[in-house]
Formats: structure tokens, C-alpha cells, sequence
């Protein structure tokens, strides 16, 4: 028994553990942040893994996604719950911010998913690198539309998220930020295993290998596609309404071309398909960023580096396509990762 | 109900009128007529090119006929995806062997399922009650299939790492997990040593006996067709020449000319 | 009226001669290797910044007259690039190509590579722009309401001599005809005894090649240089090589002068802000309804 719910054991009290910290602000308030980040980057990796790993698309715009959700969960909670110079006063009582926050990243992450529509369909008819490009596009069409959106700041960007965490932090005083991006996080990762582990979402690996024998073996590669993709560009906008109430701030310039790269960097070093790895890369990938910050613009330099030697010695990234449980079978015990 | 379950057994498994098929100025089938009643073992041979898998491409609904109709279990897949269509009964299996080769095969055998899952993503998400009945009924359903096939052994294993000949043998069980009233064999011995192609005739027959399944195939072997099938039809540059049981194709003067040429007789 | 559609499709062919070129560079890699060279774009931007020191030593150190700078900073600045790109090949993609590596793996490879190139550039020279050093004295035409200088004309005539040399490079020298072979077929060129390496290098040569002879125009048309000026145009180089139908050299140099004349058009009638909203979706639009671009050919699914 205890064995069977130690993963949802262990989940708790890290948890627990978190926002104790958090609370009693045992940690300072730069290494919380990085920790927030790192679960965004999670989302966001695993997220590209299901497009770029599972389904063998080679998508490279996923921070247009990322910046849909991050912008429709912004001006939302700003709208609702806040005075602003362009809304006006609050909509709703600011009170009410504390119950409707989740719901808030949520729609973030809806909105996102139909925008995954844009790249979506036009797989229906084309793959590899031409829907490579589509992707790409989808990415600077997004944020050049928003650069010319100039009601939410245009180019110059958008901020009061702040006031909303802050009127949570009014009713019930606690680190609402750290709490909601563990929870998030979790939650995208138990979402993308239960998805990918489901013989529905098996339709996904099989388009992979063989789209052809897929379509024909009874699987409907058009709705698993698009399913899919929506997926994966609604879990970007989760994390990326996470992203802009983390910091508070938002603008185009920040889901550009080379955020998509980053995300993509994360998964092809995690290793295609493997959802740890993509986890796992994650994770190190943000410590990486962060241990080098000192060396600014000389990071860009090392950083790079530091992949290419990687993808020299170790191509198929650190977990290739095998799960944690494949290397360590005595974790299937505590847990079924596949 | 009755009355229904009298019809589909009249109403032949596949019906295929005055198919043609036009790649540009290549015409690779031309007004092509066949009608197949259920439980029938028949044959489609032809020289190389002679557009029989170009037919299978068309019933499979992966091409769009450019004229003429097919009728499966008597719905007309005009217009059809290959996956509906795959709904209405049919299973194939491919020239060249299309296994998913990075899935265990176990799982080869479950997404072939994939057609009659009756879930959707957000149960698959919420493993609901329903999710779980499914799931365990298919991964039921798939291990009796392996085990039926002699193939549960290898269960876990990936299919690139399994022989020639169970690779064959898998791919001809991951398109009967579809439960197909009609199963097409592209040149199922194509790549097979002798041995491996008595086993496979034997195969073919039982599955005939066991599966309730009429089975139309392409095959090179005219040994394992002339052993095998009850009628045969022959084609050549996308026309019929031929058609009859073996004894009558084996000594059929077009027959002869279009494998052997001119000069001969 | 008929002056505004020439001067726009002037002002077009000028701006879309430099995606042309880039686009060239893309297309060329990518029909031998199948690999998209993302470092393409920071590739011109060396080739930008060579022209610039070369450009300088000649002017400054070398005291020469203008037009024996030109002559001499064109081709060498061509020389030195193509070896960049040559390097590239040999440090980072060649040992994984040998290895075997998934494609997207090399694809990554180059994305660093470009990101490399940007961020050394930015701690070796700093972050401050630099001013490309005049070689020759532009003349101002005014022809019936129509304004152009020498210089736009010289590119749009080089980028199309450039074009046409390289088309018959490909289709008419053995070179050439090696490389569409292994375009075709890369498990049968080797053992036709084609030396593959050395035919991807050549390609890697003439593909930065025409990066580095965009870098010097555009430096000379737009004399401000900055580190991250090959990122965002080598994307839409890279979009028009698709939008042609990637692999096909003509179809890249019609791709690039389409994104120009498109980018053109936009900036006429729209705020300039648009110019990449509309450019693009453009390209998306084009891309739905002819998904293998203009010249690409469909891939026939065979089972």
C-alpha cells in the first residue's frame, strides 16, 4: 500500500517541504525563483517532447504558444482583478482572485491550445521540415501580432501581475507562486504520462514510426495530431502564464525565437520520446543557466559548447528514448513510468 | 435485427465495380469488377507492375479511385479515410513489412485497436472507470491474439529485433486485432524461406478456419496461391485477363503470355 | 503611378536579392544533406563582418583607392567565409553525420554553432555597432520619378549574375552532378566512388560563399553592423528557401525575391510594424496550399 502511493507520498511532501520554505522564507527569494523556473521549464520541455519526441514533428516555435498563454493569462487576471490604467477598475472583486487564479492559467493554456490549432492542421497535409517552417512562422506571427496589439503594451510589454498575487496574498497569506507552479508542473507531467501511456495516446508514437501503416491500422491521424499538438501548445501556455506571473512582466521579445530554442535544446538533451529525460534535462539545464550566470554574455558562448560536445559524445541526448525505470528497474517497483 | 444480420451475410464482404485508377498518364488499374462473398480464400496475381497493389491501396482507401465504386460489407468508402475504412472491416498487411518498430509488441498489437477504443483523450487523462475497462479489455483481447499466434513469448520484445518470418507473422496478427470481416495479404511469403512459407500456407488456412475472415492475397508464389485459394484473379497492366479457380489459371493461354511473353507458345 | 511600381519592385528585387542569396546557401546544404544549417544566417553575418575588417585594412592600413579595395574585399571576404562555413562542417556536423546521429541532432548542432558565432562576436568585439567604411561613392539616378542608386543596381545584377553561375555549377559541371546524385541517393554515391566528403565541403564552400558576397552588399548597402543583424533575416532566408521548395536552387532565389517583393509591398501600404506579421502569414498561406513550396516536388508515399 505504502509502497503503491509513495510517488503521490513523496509528491506531498515536497510540496509540504516547498511551501514551508517558501512561508518561513528559509530560502531567498532568487533561489525560489529558480526553482519556479525550473518547474516552467519542465512544463515547457516535456511539453515539446510529446510534438518533438513522441510524435517525431520537428516543431520549433514553441515559446508562440508559450506566449499566448502567458498574454491571455495576464491581461485576464489584470482585467479581472486589478486597477489598471487600461482596464479601469477591477471587474470582479479582488478578493476572488485566490479562487480563480488556477482557472486564470487554465484559460491561458485553452487559448494557447486552439492557437496550436495554427500549426495543427497544416500537418494534416505536410511534415518534417516544411511543417518545421510552419511552426517558425507560427512563432513570429504570434509575436508580431502582439508587438502590434498596442491596447496590451504593444512591444513595450505588459505587467500587473504582481497586483494579483498580492490581492491573493491579501486574503490568505501564503506563497501562492511557488504553490501553483508545483502544482501545475505536476500536473503536466502526470497529464503527458497518462496520455502517452494510453493506447489512444500510443496512436501518437505509432504516427511517429509509421504514419502510414498508423492510418491505415484504424488509428485517425488527423484528430491524433491535432490532439497532440493542442496538448503541447496548451501545456506551453500553462507554463507560460506561470512564466509572466513569476516575473510580473511580460513582453513579445521574450518568446522568441531563441526561448523555442532553448525548449528545444532541453528536449533533444533529455533525450526524444523519454519523458524523464525531458525532466531531467530541464532541471539540469536551468541549474546549468543559472551556475553560469557570472560569465554573462560569455555563457551563450560556453553553454553551446557544452552541447555540442554533449551531442558529439552522447547524440541521443542523456536518457535516449528509455525511461528512468528502464535504467533503474528497481523504480518500477514504486512506480509504472510507461 | 434478424433481418440485418441475414442481409450482411448475403451482402458480399467487398464489391468492387469498373474500378480504374489514372497516376497522370499511367493507367495502373482499369475498370476492375470483383464481388466477394464473406469466407472466401481468393487470389490476385499478376506480373511485376501489373498494378495489384495498387488495387489493395484503393480497397485499403489509401488512394481516392479516380473512377468506379467500392462497396465494403456494403457501404460505399467513397471519400473515405484509410482509418474509416479500416472501421468498415478491412486489415491489410504490407508488401514490405510496416511494423512500428520502437513499440513493444504487445503494443503493436493494442494501437491496431485503435479504431474501436470507444474512449477519448480526457478519459485517457482522468482513467476513468470506463478508461480502464477498455484498456484492460484491449490489452486482454491483444494477449489472447499473441498467445493464438504463439507470439506471446515476445511479448516485451520490439519488433526489429524479431526474425524475418515473425515479423511477417506478427504484422498478418496486428491486422486480424481489428477484427476484420476482410483481411488483404500484400505478398505475405515475399523474403520467406521454404520452410518459413509451408508455415505460412498452414497459417493462412487456419486463420481462414478460425477467424471468420475472407482473405484476398497477393502472392508471387504460385505455389503457395495455386494451394491455397479457391478462385483466382489475374491482372495485367491493370486489366483483367483471368479469372477462375487454380487448375483453370494454371493452363490459361493470357495467363501464360503475360508471365511468360509471346515467343514461348 | 507606374514610377511607384517600379521604384517598389526596385526597392524589391534589391531586398529580396539578399535573401536570395542566403536562401541559396540554405537550399544547397539542404538538397545534399537534408540538413537545415541554421548557422546560415550567422554565417552572412561574418561574412558581413569580414567584409568589414577586410574592407578597413585595405582603406586604412593598405591606403588603396576605392574601387581596388572593392575588388579585392569581394573575393576575399567569399574566401574567408566559405572557410568558416567549411569549419563548421568539419568541427561539428561531419563527426556526427559519421556517427550516424538522428538528423535533428545535427540540426540542433547548428543551432548552437549560430548562436556561437553570434555570442563570440558580441564578447570579442562588444556590443557596440559598427560602421562599414565607404569603398565607393554611391550616384543618386533620378529617372523619370524613379530613384535608385548605382548601388542597388549592382547588387540586384550580381545577386542574378551569382544565381546563374551557381545554377550551372549545379546542373552542368561533374561537381554538380555529384551533388544532386546524393540528393537522390546518398547509400549508392559512395559506392559509385563520388568522394562524398569532399562534395559536401564544395557544397559548404559555395553556400557560405554566397553568404559572405550577401554580407559584403548588405554591409555596403545598409553600413551598420551588429552581431544578431544574421539571425532574424537568416530565418526568413530560411523560410523563403522552403516557401521555393527546399533543395531546388531556383526555387530559393524566386523564394527570396517573393519574401522581398512581399516585405516591399507590406511597408508600402501598411505601418512598418506589420512588415512580419503579414510577410509571414503569407508564407503560411502559400505553404497550406502548396505544402512542398513552389518548385518542391511532392514525396510519393510508396507501401
Amino acid at each position: 500500500m505504502l509502497r503503491r502511493y509513495s510517488i503521490q507520498l513523496i509528491l506531498i511532501a515536497c510540496g509540504g517541504l516547498l511551501t514551508y520554505v517558501a512561508y518561513e522564507e528559509l530560502l531567498s527569494l532568487y533561489t525560489l525563483s529558480v526553482l519556479m523556473f525550473m518547474g516552467v521549464n519542465i512544463i515547457l520541455s516535456s511539453s515539446l517532447n510529446l510534438v518533438n519526441g513522441n510524435m517525431g514533428e520537428f516543431s520549433c516555435g514553441h515559446a508562440g504558444f508559450m506566449c499566448v498563454g502567458a498574454y491571455v493569462s495576464s491581461v485576464l487576471g489584470v482585467w479581472l482583478f486589478t486597477k489598471d490604467k487600461v482596464f479601469g477598475v477591477p471587474l470582479l472583486d479582488p478578493e476572488w482572485a485566490i479562487y480563480a487564479f488556477p482557472f486564470i492559467i487554465l484559460v491561458g493554456g485553452v487559448a494557447a491550445a486552439f492557437a496550436g490549432l495554427l500549426v495543427a492542421i497544416p500537418s494534416y497535409k505536410t511534415r518534417g521540415d516544411y511543417l518545421a517552417i510552419i511552426t517558425i512562422a507560427a512563432n513570429y506571427i504570434v509575436i508580431s501580432a502582439i508587438e502590434n496589439l498596442g491596447v496590451i503594451g504593444g512591444s513595450r510589454g505588459f505587467m500587473g501581475m504582481k497586483q494579483v498575487i498580492s490581492a491573493m496574498e491579501d486574503v490568505v497569506y501564503l506563497p501562492w507562486m511557488p504553490i501553483w507552479v508545483f502544482v501545475f508542473t505536476i500536473f503536466c507531467v502526470w497529464a503527458i504520462r497518462r496520455y502517452v501511456s494510453s493506447t489512444f495516446g500510443k496512436g501518437v508514437n505509432a504516427i511517429c514510426q509509421d504514419e502510414v501503416a498508423a492510418e491505415i491500422m484504424s488509428v485517425n491521424t488527423n484528430k491524433i495530431k491535432t490532439v497532440t499538438f493542442m496538448v503541447s501548445s496548451g501545456l506551453a501556455g500553462i507554463g507560460g502564464g506561470l512564466f509572466a506571473y513569476i516575473i510580473g512582466y511580460v513582453n513579445p521579445g521574450s518568446f522568441n525565437i531563441l526561448k523555442s530554442t532553448e525548449v528545444m535544446v532541453m528536449v533533444y538533451l533529455g533525450g526524444m520520446a523519454s519523458l524523464s529525460g525531458s525532466v531531467l534535462s530541464a532541471i539540469l539545464f536551468t541549474l546549468l543557466l543559472e551556475a553560469l550566470r557570472p560569465l554573462q554574455i560569455i555563457k551563450w558562448i560556453v553553454v553551446p559548447l557544452l552541447l555540442i560536445i554533449v551531442m558529439q559524445f552522447r547524440p541521443e541526448g542523456i536518457m535516449g528514448n528509455r525511461e528512468l525505470s528502464d535504467i533503474f528497474p528497481w523504480l518500477k517497483r514504486f512506480y509504472r513510468f510507461k | 435485427m434478424t433481418e440485418t444480420v441475414k442481409n450482411r451475410e448475403s451482402a458480399p464482404v467487398l464489391e468492387i465495380r469498373n474500378l480504374t485508377q489514372q497516376f497522370g498518364g499511367l493507367r495502373a488499374v482499369s475498370d476492375f469488377n470483383v464481388c466477394m462473398k464473406p469466407g472466401g480464400l481468393i487470389g490476385l496475381i499478376g506480373p511485376n507492375g501489373a498494378g495489384k497493389t495498387t488495387v489493395f491501396n484503393l480497397v485499403s482507401g489509401f488512394y481516392q479511385p479516380t473512377s468506379g465504386a467500392i462497396l465494403v460489407n456494403g457501404v460505399d468508402t467513397a471519400g473515405m479515410k484509410p482509418h474509416q475504412v479500416t472501421g468498415l472491416g478491412v486489415a491489410r498487411t504490407f508488401q514490405n513489412i510496416r511494423l512500428w518498430n520502437d513499440m513493444s509488441v504487445l503494443d503493436n498489437i493494442r494501437v491496431a485497436q485503435h479504431g474501436k477504443l470507444q474512449y477519448g483523450f480526457f478519459h485517457a487523462i482522468a482513467r476513468s472507470a470506463h478508461y480502464q475497462t477498455r484498456e484492460s479489455q484491449i490489452e486482454q483481447e491483444a494477449r489472447e491474439l499473441l498467445e493464438v499466434f504463439d507470439l506471446q513469448d515476445f511479448a516485451d520484445e520490439y519488433p526489429k529485433n524479431l526474425a524475418y518470418g515473425t515479423q511477417r507473422k506478427l504484422e498478418i496478427a496486428r491486422a486480424l486485432s481489428s477484427k476484420p470481416s476482410l483481411l488483404l495479404l500484400d505478398e505475405p511469403a515475399a523474403g520467406l524461406n521454404s520452410s518459413d512459407i509451408r508455415e505460412l500456407i498452414r497459417l493462412v488456412r487456419w486463420i481462414h478456419g478460425h477467424f471468420d475472415v475472407t482473405i484476398w492475397m497477393i502472392e508471387h508464389h504460385m505455389d503457395v496461391m495455386m494451394e491455397l485459394c479457391t478462385h483466382i484473379k489475374v491482372i495485367d497492366f491493370g486489366e483483367t485477363i483471368a479469372e477462375g479457380i487454380p487448375e483453370e489459371i494454371r493452363n490459361h493461354p493470357a495467363v501464360i503470355t503475360a508471365y511468360l511473353g509471346d515467343e514461348i507458345i | 503611378m507606374l514610377a511607384t511600381i517600379i521604384q517598389n519592385l526596385i526597392n524589391a528585387l534589391q531586398w529580396g536579392s539578399f535573401y536570395a542569396l542566403i536562401a541559396l546557401g540554405y537550399t544547397l546544404v539542404y538538397g545534399v544533406l537534408t540538413l537545415i544549417n541554421f548557422a546560415h544566417g550567422d554565417i552572412f553575418m561574418v561574412g558581413a563582418y569580414i567584409a568589414f575588417f577586410v574592407a578597413t585594412f585595405f582603406l586604412t592600413t593598405a591606403e588603396l583607392p576605392g574601387w581596388a579595395a572593392l575588388a579585392l574585399t569581394i573575393p576575399l571576404t567569399m574566401i574567408l567565409t566559405s572557410m568558416v562555413g567549411v569549419a563548421l562542417e568539419r568541427v561539428a556536423y561531419r563527426p556526427l553525420r559519421r556517427k550516424g546521429a538522428n538528423r535533428l541532432y545535427v540540426v540542433i548542432t547548428a543551432l548552437m554553432c549560430g548562436l556561437i558565432l553570434e555570442n563570440a562576436n558580441l564578447a570579442l568585439l562588444g556590443a557596440s555597432r559598427k560602421a562599414f567604411p565607404p569603398m565607393i561613392t554611391e550616384h543618386v539616378y533620378n529617372i523619370g520619378g524613379v530613384i535608385f542608386t548605382d548601388l542597388k543596381i549592382a547588387v540586384i545584377v550580381t545577386t542574378i549574375l551569382a544565381f546563374f553561375v551557381l545554377h550551372k555549377i549545379v546542373t552542368k559541371t561533374r561537381v554538380g552532378m555529384a551533388m544532386r546524385a546524393i540528393s537522390y541517393d546518398k547509400f549508392a554515391v559512395p559506392l559509385m566512388g563520388i568522394p562524398m566528403d569532399n562534395i559536401i565541403v564544395i557544397t559548404f564552400v559555395l553556400g557560405s560563399g554566397m553568404a559572405g558576397l550577401a554580407g559584403i552588399m548588405f554591409a555596403m548597402s545598409y553600413p551598420i553592423l551588429e552581431p544578431y543583424m544574421g539571425a532574424l533575416i537568416g530565418w526568413k532566408a530560411f523560410i523563403a528557401a522552403v516557401v521555393g521548395g527546399i533543395g531546388d536552387i531556383r526555387g530559393a532565389f524566386l523564394g527570396g525575391f517573393l519574401l522581398g517583393a512581399v516585405e516591399i509591398l507590406v511597408v508600402a501600404f501598411f505601418p512598418s510594424t506589420f512588415r512580419d506579421l503579414i510577410a509571414f502569414t503569407v508564407l503560411l498561406v502559400i505553404l497550406a496550399f502548396r505544402p512542398t513550396g513552389l518548385f518542391g516536388v511532392a514525396k510519393t508515399t510508396k507501401i
